[in-house]
C-alpha cells in the first residue's frame, strides 16, 4: 500500500510546486493578481517588459552564455574521456575533480573571482616582477559585458558534473573492447571513441545536459558574482524586479519569467539542432575515413582544459581561505602582511543561525527525498516495470528555469501565510533534491542482488523486516552517498532559498551571495569556506561510516 | 441574526485584542515589562560587517538586560522593508506584521509616513533617553530630507558625506575641493574614481551632492519635483555624469555595488578617492586591518550633504514594546558611545555632550577619533538633503540612461 503511494506522492510533491509556481508566474504576467487588484487579463505587462531598456540584450546574454558554457563543458568532458578513459592518469584526475561536484556554484564563482580579478591572486603573483604593475590594472575582467568570466565560472562547475555523468554511463559500454577494435582498425584514441562509443554514452547523459542548459541560461548566483551588469543577464534583472519595493513590478517580473522560459526553450531547441549537426559531422567523419591517428594535440588540449578548469577552482579556493585569515593585504603582495583570526571570530557567532537553517533544510529535504526514492524504487520492483511516464516528471524541476516557477511558488506561499517557514523551505529544496536523490539511488538499487531478499524471505522474514534488516543495511554505502549528494544540492541552492526564506530564513549560500556585494573579501572567504566544508562533510560521512561499519565484512569493502 | 451576533462578538474580540497589542510609550514601566520575552525583527541594511557586529552586540545586551531577543534581518535595500509593510497593509494584516523595527531615513521614511505605515507620532520624544538628544543643534533630527519627523522615528546616528584617499599614493595638495574639481581630478587621473551604482543609497547620495552643487537655484531641491522642470533642473547633473563616466573606474562600464566595495577597491589600489556617509569609516577600517593606516579624509569647503538616520516602528509591528525598548537602548549614552568608537563602527552620536552626566561624557571623551577622521569642526558646512522625490526621480532617470552600456 505504502509503496503504491510512493510514486504518486513523489509526483504530487514535485509537480505540485512546479505547476502552482508556473501558474503563479504566468497569470500575473497577463495581469491577473487579485491581491494587487489585477483581475482582468491584459497584454500591457508584456508590452512594458519589451519596453525595458536593453531587455533583448539581457535575453541574448542569457541565451549565449548558457549555450556556450554548456558546449564548452561538454566538449572538454567528451574529448578528455575520449582521449584518456582507461588510463591511470584518468583515474587520478577523476578523483581530483569529483569533490568539485559537491561545491556550491556560488563558492566556485567566488573562487574564480578571487583568482582572475585585476587585484586577484593571478595578478598578484605576476606583479610587479613580470607585469610591472604596482597597482591593479584598470581592466574589466570580472563582470565583463560579454559574460566571459561568468561562462568560465559555469564551465568550472559543469565540467565535474558532466564528467561524473559520463563516468556513470561508461560501464554500460564496452570500453576496452571497442578501444582495441578501433585501434586495430587504425583509428586514433579520440576518433575511435567518438565514432564507436560516444553516441551510446551521450544518449545516457542527454537529460543531465539539458538540465545544465536550463540551469546555465537562468542562473542567478553565478551571474551576480561574475556576470555582466550593464545590462545584467535576464534572470538577474527578474530577481531585481521581483524584489522591487513597488509591488506592481511583480507583473513585470512575471512577464520577464515568461521571456526566461522562452529563452531556455529556445536554448534547448538550438541544442537539439546542434546535436543533429554533431551527428552529421560524426557520420561525415566516419564515412570519410577520418582516423585522426595523430591526436596527441587534441588529447593534450583536452587534458589541459580539464586540469585548468579544476585547478583554477582549487587555486581560487585556496585564495579564499587565505583571505579569511588575512589582515591587511595590499596589492601586489602575494601574501597578506598579517594573519589574523579576527574575521573568523567576528563571523562565527553570526553564522550560527544560517548554519542551523542550512543543516536543517538539507537534512530534512534529503531525508524525505530518500524515503520517497526508496518507495518509488520498491514500487518499480513490485510491478516489474520501469518508471512510467509520470515519473519522468521527476526531472521537470531540472528542466524548467528556477525563476520561472519559484516566483509563483513564492506568491502561493504568501497567500497561505507560509512564506519564510521551515516546511516551505524544505518543500522548495525537496523539489530540487528529489531528482538527484532518485538518480543516485536508482542504479545501486537495481544492482542489488535479490537473492539476499529471497534468502531472507525463506527465513520467514516479512517484507518490511527484509527491507530494514537486510537490504537497507547492505546498501548503507549507496544510501549515504545519495544523502551526501542530496545534502550538497540543498546547500548550494540559492534562488529558492532567497525567495522562499524571504530574508528571515537564510542559509550559508544565500548569506554568502548577499555579502558578495559588501566586498569584504575576508568575510566572503569565511562563508565560502563553510560552503565548501558542508558538502565535503557529507561525503566524508558517506565514505567513512560504511568503512567503519563494514570493517569486519570483507565482501562489503570497496 | 445569529451571524450578526457572531460578527459583533468577533468585532469586540478583535477590538480588545488590538487594544491589548497597543503600547503607550509614556508608561515606560509597562513597556519594559511587556517587552520581556518579545522577539524584535530589526530590518536593517546588512552590507557592512562592522555595523552587523555592532547590532550583534546590541542584541546580546538587550537579551541580557531586558529579555528582548533582537533578530537582525539583513536587507540589501531598506525599500524592501517598506514593501513588506505595504504588502501587509494591502492584505489587511494590521497586526502581527513581520517588521518590528526598521533602520530608515530619506525617501523610505517619507514613503512610510505618507502612507501612514508608522507607529504613533511622538513616541520618539517619549523615550526616556530622548532627554540626551541634541535636537537643538542638529536640525536633521527633527526634519529628515525636508520632511518633519514628528516623533515617528527615533534618531540613531549622524551622517555626513566625507571623502577618503590614501596619502601614500595621492598628493594632498591636488585633492579636489568641489564636485567640479573632482571631475577635473578624475580627468587627470583616469580610472581612479567611481561611485556605487544607484539605487545604492550612497551612490544616489553622490548624485544628489553633484546636483546640489551644480543646480542653478538650490532652493527648488527642497520642494517636491515639478515634473515639467525635472529635465532642465537635472541637466547639469547628467552632463556631469556623461563627462565623468569615460574617465571613471573601468571607464564607467561597471560600478561598485556599494561603499564597502569601494573600500576594498581603495585597499587594492584600484580607486584613489572614495567616499562614505560616515566620517569615521576609514579610521574604523584601519582599525580592522581593511585599509592601510595612510588613508586620510577630506570634505568640500563649500559643504557636503548631511543627514540623520533613524529607527522607526511599523504601525502593524508584532513586538512594539520590544521595539521601543530597543530604540531606547540604541539611544543610551553607552550604546551611542560604543557606536562612535572607530574600533567598532565610528558612527557619530545624536546625543548632546552637555546633556550627559560626567561619567557618560567621559565615555565619549575617551574615544580616539582615529588617524583618518576629521575633527567635527573640520567637517565643513552641512548641505541640506533635497526633498525625497528628487532621489526617486534621479534614480529612475539614471536607470533609464545607464542600464545598458550604449
Amino acid at each position: 500500500m505504502l509503496t503504491r503511494l510512493g510514486p504518486l506522492l513523489t509526483v504530487v510533491l514535485l509537480t505540485g510546486p512546479v505547476a502552482f509556481g508556473l501558474a503563479g508566474t504566468v497569470l500575473p504576467a497577463f495581469g491577473f493578481l487579485p491581491a494587487l487588484g489585477g483581475t482582468t487579463l491584459t497584454l500591457d505587462h508584456l508590452r512594458a517588459l519589451l519596453a525595458q531598456p536593453a531587455i533583448w540584450t539581457s535575453a541574448a546574454i542569457s541565451l549565449a552564455t548558457g549555450l556556450a558554457s554548456t558546449l564548452l563543458s561538454i566538449a572538454i568532458v567528451m574529448l578528455f574521456v575520449a582521449g584518456w578513459a582507461g588510463t591511470r592518469l584518468f583515474a587520478r584526475l577523476q578523483h581530483l575533480v569529483s569533490p568539485l561536484l559537491s561545491l556550491p556554484h556560488a563558492a566556485a564563482a567566488f573562487a574564480l573571482a578571487f583568482l582572475i580579478a585585476p587585484s586577484g591572486m593571478l595578478a598578484r603573483l605576476a606583479s610587479p616582477w613580470l607585469t610591472g604593475w604596482q597597482r591593479p590594472p584598470d581592466l574589466l575582467i570580472v563582470h565583463d559585458p560579454m559574460g566571459l568570466s561568468m561562462m568560465a565560472g559555469l564551465v568550472a562547475k559543469e565540467v565535474p558534473f558532466l564528467l561524473l555523468m559520463v563516468l556513470a554511463a561508461l560501464p554500460q559500454v564496452p570500453l576496452a573492447q571497442t578501444r582495441m577494435l578501433a585501434a586495430s582498425m587504425g583509428y586514433g584514441r579520440v576518433a575511435g571513441f567518438l565514432g564507436g562509443l560516444w553516441p551510446a554514452v551521450y544518449r545516457q547523459i542527454r537529460l543531465p545536459v539539458f538540465a545544465v542548459i536550463a540551469f546555465a541560461t537562468s542562473v542567478v548566483d553565478v551571474a551576480v558574482i561574475l556576470g555582466p551588469t550593464r545590462p545584467a543577464p535576464l534572470a538577474v534583472r527578474l530577481v531585481e524586479w521581483m524584489n522591487d519595493p513597488n509591488l506592481a513590478m511583480r507583473h513585470l517580473a512575471s512577464a520577464g519569467a515568461l521571456l526566461q522560459l522562452a529563452v531556455t526553450a529556445l536554448a534547448l531547441a538550438l541544442w537539439v539542432g546542434l546535436e543533429r549537426a554533431g551527428r552529421a559531422l560524426c557520420i561525415l567523419a566516419v564515412e570519410g575515413g577520418l582516423r585522426m591517428r595523430r591526436d596527441a594535440a587534441v588529447r593534450g588540449m583536452a587534458l589541459g582544459a580539464m586540469v585548468l578548469s579544476a585547478g583554477a577552482v582549487f587555486a581560487g579556493l585556496a585564495t579564499l581561505a587565505l583571505w579569511s585569515f588575512a589582515g591587511l593585504w595590499q596589492f601586489p603582495d602575494a601574501l597578506p602582511a598579517t594573519f589574523t583570526l579576527k574575521s573568523w571570530i567576528r563571523v562565527l557567532p553570526r553564522i550560527a543561525d544560517p548554519l542551523l537553517t542550512t543543516l536543517a533544510a538539507g537534512f530534512l529535504s534529503t531525508l524525505i527525498a530518500g524515503l520517497l526514492s526508496v518507495l518509488c524504487l520498491m514500487r518499480e520492483e513490485e510491478t516489474g516495470r520501469r518508471p512510467g511516464p509520470a515519473l519522468m516528471l521527476l526531472y521537470l524541476p531540472l528542466l524548467v528555469p528556477q525563476v520561472a516557477f519559484v516566483f509563483g511558488l513564492q506568491l502561493f506561499l504568501i497567500y497561505t501565510g507560509t512564506l519564510a517557514t521551515m516546511p516551505a523551505l524544505v518543500l522548495s529544496h525537496l523539489v530540487f533534491v528529489m531528482p538527484y536523490a532518485y538518480l543516485a539511488l536508482k542504479d545501486p538499487w537495481h544492482a542489488f542482488d535479490r537473492r539476499f531478499d529471497r534468502l531472507a524471505a525463506g527465513f520467514g522474514k516479512q517484507r518490511w523486516q527484509r527491507l530494514f534488516l537486510v537490504r537497507l543495511p547492505m546498501m548503507t554505502r549507496a544510501i549515504l552517498t545519495m544523502g551526501a549528494i542530496g545534502f550538497a544540492v540543498s546547500v548550494g541552492l540559492y534562488l529558492p532559498t532567497v525567495l522562499v526564506g524571504a530574508g528571515r530564513l537564510t542559509t550559508i549560500t544565500s548569506e554568502a551571495v548577499a555579502l558578495a556585494s559588501g566586498g569584504d573579501r575576508r568575510v566572503v572567504g569565511v562563508y565560502a569556506f563553510w560552503q565548501m566544508l558542508l558538502p565535503m562533510l557529507g561525503f566524508a560521512v558517506a565514505t567513512l561510516v560504511p568503512a567503519l561499519i563494514f570493517r569486519r565484512f570483507r565482501d562489503m569493502q570497496v | 441574526m445569529p451571524t450578526r451576533i457572531f460578527a459583533a462578538i468577533l468585532f469586540v474580540v478583535a477590538a480588545v485584542s488590538a487594544r491589548a497589542g497597543e503600547v503607550d510609550p509614556a508608561d515606560w514601566h509597562k513597556v519594559v515589562e511587556k517587552a520581556r520575552g518579545q522577539t524584535v525583527y530589526f530590518n536593517a541594511w546588512g552590507g557592512s560587517e562592522n555595523i552587523n557586529a555592532y547590532i550583534e552586540w546590541a542584541a546580546g545586551e538587550l537579551e541580557r538586560r531586558h529579555g528582548v531577543r533582537l533578530v537582525h534581518v539583513k536587507l540589501d535595500d531598506t525599500a524592501k522593508a517598506v514593501a513588506t509593510v505595504v504588502a501587509e497593509k494591502a492584505a489587511g494584516r494590521d497586526t502581527g506584521g513581520a517588521v518590528d523595527l526598521v533602520w530608515i531615513n530619506g525617501e523610505n521614511f517619507a514613503a512610510m509616513k505618507r502612507r501612514g505605515l508608522l507607529f504613533a507620532p511622538g513616541w520618539a520624544q517619549a523615550l526616556p533617553n530622548w532627554r540626551h538628544v541634541d535636537h537643538e543643534n542638529k536640525p536633521t533630527i527633527l526634519t529628515d530630507f525636508t520632511i518633519p519627523v514628528d516623533g515617528l522615528a527615533s534618531p540613531w546616528g549622524m551622517a555626513k558625506l566625507v571623502f577618503f584617499y590614501d596619502s601614500a599614493r595621492v598628493e594632498k595638495n591636488a585633492l579636489p575641493d568641489s564636485a567640479e574639481a573632482l571631475l577635473r581630478w578624475a580627468e587627470a587621473h583616469p580610472g581612479r574614481f567611481s561611485y556605487p551604482r544607484p539605487p545604492d543609497f550612497i551612490g544616489s547620495s553622490f548624485l544628489k551632492q553633484v546636483l546640489t552643487e551644480k543646480v542653478e537655484d538650490a532652493s527648488v531641491l527642497l520642494k517636491p519635483v515639478v515634473e515639467e522642470d525635472f529635465q532642465a533642473v537635472t541637466a547639469p547633473l547628467f552632463a556631469y555624469l556623461d563627462a565623468l563616466h569615460p574617465v571613471a573606474w573601468r571607464s564607467g562600464r561597471i560600478f561598485p555595488r556599494n561603499y564597502p566595495a569601494m573600500k576594498q577597491l581603495l585597499a587594492d589600489g584600484e580607486l584613489d578617492i572614495i567616499f562614505a556617509f560616515n566620517p569615521a569609516e576609514a579610521s574604523s577600517a584601519i582599525a580592522n586591518g581593511e585599509l592601510p593606516d595612510t588613508v586620510r579624509s577630506f570634505t568640500f569647503p563649500a559643504g557636503t550633504l548631511a543627514n540623520t538616520h533613524f529607527v522607526a516602528i511599523p504601525y502593524n509591528a508584532s513586538a512594539k514594546a520590544g521595539a521601543l525598548v530597543t530604540a531606547n537602548f540604541l539611544l543610551s549614552p553607552e550604546a551611542q558611545a560604543r557606536k562612535q568608537d572607530p574600533a567598532v563602527w565610528g558612527d557619530p552620536t545624536v546625543l548632546a555632550m552637555d546633556k550627559l552626566g560626567p561619567q557618560d561624557r567621559a565615555r565619549f571623551a575617551a574615544l580616539e577619533l582615529g588617524p583618518a577622521t576629521l575633527a567635527p569642526e573640520e567637517l565643513g558646512p552641512a548641505l541640506p538633503e533635497p526633498h525625497p522625490s528628487w532621489m526617486e526621480r534621479i534614480e529612475e532617470e539614471w536607470k533609464r540612461r545607464y542600464t545598458a552600456e550604449n
